[in-house]
């Protein structure tokens, strides 16, 4: 009776496991799938997008423009909160692209076969994410085309090197390689589906460009043993760089001695973070791609369902962190630390506060229930909030810290101009209009990835 | 005067079992050409774990041994600055810098050298044998290199394994 029941069971989980693909597909059926969106015209969704991301991009340009001419005296910054909204939008950026380097190496390393889908377009939104978040250290240096000052090299101010004892150097390694990384790991991840493409287009000017873009790849067995093991390589290199790279960003914080950012927490803190604002970010992006380019049979429910539990558990760390920030703060004694936690639950910002806290702590809740995870409509809006809290969680934590100074007479308000907001906006522009460049012309879902899990479920079944 | 058989098939597992097959019977195996990275493939075809891995070390030590020497020769011999009275050689602090540029090195490294290998480079045209390869069709290709290439056996293993079709082709050299 026993054994049947056991028996009874290994079926029945055979038959749960969903296919991670929906419908029957064959494999030049999902080549016309995913190479359909490229090759048709781009619907009114598309357009109606496009358009408001390309009019927010155009903002940000004005903003740009205006103050990198006049200077950053535009920004609401004053002597007290020297670091604010820029800084802000930097760290909301980065914690943003996190989420891609997670699905696309940390999920490759955990042989997570339902990442085959959304891998791509989350990569592809790590690298617009990163752009985006590099553009306000830029700006903020007042003058951008000196950037390259930055960077080690032998020159004729001194020599004068840059200070390998900062973490604003260290930031510019991390971000710049996490950048250049992600980029590679994307590109070569694209070049099977560019050859499919290659092999595909009839248009002339087209095919050069596909020939061009896919270094002539040919599907040779041998080139494939070797392009696994490279893939494998980029992904165990990403994996410790993406945990490094939110981790220096929170020592821009954690090594100063600033009450509210000094603390040991903050990488774990700030890396859970940018997951969970990142996968915020990736839902909002895949249910309107999903949506807009009808590819409901490969990013299905499931995916969506997965990437709310890892929400559930990445918002759970971050309340966690909430939580042990305000306990360290009483039981250091440290009157400072003090101060700065009950000042933002209760001083001038504390509406900021309990934004963050509301959202981030309660939002993810809802994940739990089943019923709400498999309404996209809710679960689209749900999104949308994440990426909010976690945008207010970093203007929380640096604000906050900064506007009550040691010396009460310089503390000090802060409220962002008009130009700050433009760039915010802009920024928004920007990855959009990338993203939607990126889906219209890019294969957005791996083709031979997904090829390859087509009978994943058949595999585990017995059945060949 | 080159030969090749060359076989097609709709699947990876038609295509792996007749792989181990034709290598049983001693035939020789040029390449197999699939739509996607076949796993057991390799090990079917008899390729050897790539190299790839201890170059990517390699890599991944030379910028290693350079952000650690480079940050070490800037702040303590070259230019040294006094910053809030810490010592000329803050190697704490040199780490993340260490492994930032070691991550690079690697990544970049062992990308490059995989272009090398494969020859694999901007514009190059492929020659292909069929342009189906990157869409749905799995091609094995049996070349005569040293020795002769007995076709009667290669299609019988071919018909055995329920290839989709198979041609003899020839290549002047």
């Amino acid at each position: 009776m026993l054994v049947k029941g056991k028996k009874n069971m290994a079926e029945n989980i055979i038959t749960i496991r969903e296919n991670l693909v929906g419908g029957n597909k064959t494999l030049s059926k999902v080549t016309d799938d995913v190479l359909g969106v490229m090759e048709r015209k781009p619907t009114k969704l598309w357009w109606f997008g496009f358009i408001i991301a390309l009019t927010a991009l155009g903002t940000g340009f004005i903003a740009v423009v205006y103050q990198v001419r006049t200077g950053i005296g535009t920004w609401g910054l004053n002597k007290t909160v020297g670091w604010a909204f820029d800084i802000t939008n930097f760290v909301f950026w980065v914690g943003i692209g996190h989420a891609g380097t997670l699905i696309s190496a940390i999920l490759f390393l955990f042989r997570q076969k339902w990442r085959t889908s959304i891998n791509r377009s989350a990569e592809a939104m790590t690298i617009f994410a990163v752009m985006c978040a590099g553009i306000f250290p830029l700006i903020h240096m007042g003058r951008p085309w000196l950037a390259h000052w930055a960077l080690p090299y032998p020159n004729f101010r001194g020599p004068l090197w840059v200070n390998f004892r900062s973490p604003l150097a260290w930031d510019v390694f991390a971000i710049s390689t996490y950048l250049i990384i992600s980029a590679v790991f994307w590109y070569i991840g694209m070049i099977p589906d560019l050859a499919t493409v290659r092999d595909r287009v009839t248009n002339k000017f087209k095919k050069f460009i596909f020939n061009f873009l896919s270094l002539g790849w040919d599907g040779s067995s041998r080139t494939w043993h070797r392009y696994e093991t490279v893939y494998g390589l980029l992904a165990g290199l990403a994996t410790p760089l993406v945990v490094s790279v939110h981790t220096i960003v929170s020592f821009d914080f954690a090594t100063s001695s600033i009450p509210g950012w000094h603390t040991t927490t903050f990488p774990p803190y700030f890396v859970s973070g940018a997951v969970f604002s990142g996968f915020a970010m990736v839902l909002t992006l895949m249910l309107i791609a999903r949506k807009t380019l009808k590819l409901e049979d490969y990013i299905t429910r499931k995916h969506v369902d997965n990437m709310t539990k890892v929400i559930i558990l990445t918002g759970g760390i971050v309340t966690l962190s909430y939580a042990t920030e305000f306990f360290m703060a009483w039981y250091s004694g440290n009157g400072y630390e003090q101060f700065v936690f009950i000042n933002r639950a209760l001083g001038p910002f504390a509406w900021a506060y309990w934004i963050m806290l509301s959202i981030n702590l309660i939002v993810p809740q809802f994940f739990w229930f089943k019923k709400l995870r498999r309404n996209l409509i809710i679960v689209f809006i749900l999104s949308l909030f994440i990426n909010v809290g976690m945008w207010f969680e970093r203007f929380v934590i640096i604000v906050t810290s900064l506007h009550r100074d040691f010396l009460p007479s310089s503390w000090a308000m802060y409220k962002p101009s008009i130009i700050e907001i433009g760039t915010l906006v802009g920024s928004f522009g920007l990855f959009f209009t990338l993203f939607l460049l990126f889906i219209r012309f890019m294969p957005m879902i791996s083709i031979g990835e997904i090829k390859s899990v087509l009978h994943y479920k058949g595999s585990h079944g017995g059945k060949k | 005067m080159k030969k090749y058989f060359i076989a097609t098939f709709d699947n990876e597992f038609d295509l792996k079992e007749a792989t181990v097959e034709y290598r049983e019977n001693k035939l020789k195996i040029m390449d197999a050409f699939t739509p996607y990275a076949v796993h057991g493939l390799d090990e079917a075809m008899g390729l050897k774990p790539s190299r790839l891995t201890k170059l990517c070390f390699l890599f991944g030590f030379t910028g290693f041994i350079l952000a650690l020497v480079g940050q070490y020769w800037i702040s303590a011999v070259n230019w040294p600055i006094n910053i809030g009275g810490k010592p000329w050689n803050s190697l704490p602090a040199f780490l993340p810098v260490i492994f930032e540029v070691t991550v690079l090195f690697a990544g970049l490294g062992t990308v490059f050298s995989l272009l090398v290998i494969s020859r694999l480079r901007p514009g190059k045209v492929p020659k292909q044998f069929s342009t189906r390869v990157t869409d749905d069709h799995f091609l094995m290709v049996l070349s005569d290199k040293k020795g002769v290439l007995n076709e009667k056996l290669a299609e019988s293993i071919s018909i055995k394994h329920n290839a989709l079709k198979w041609k003899l082709e020839g290549e002047s050299e």
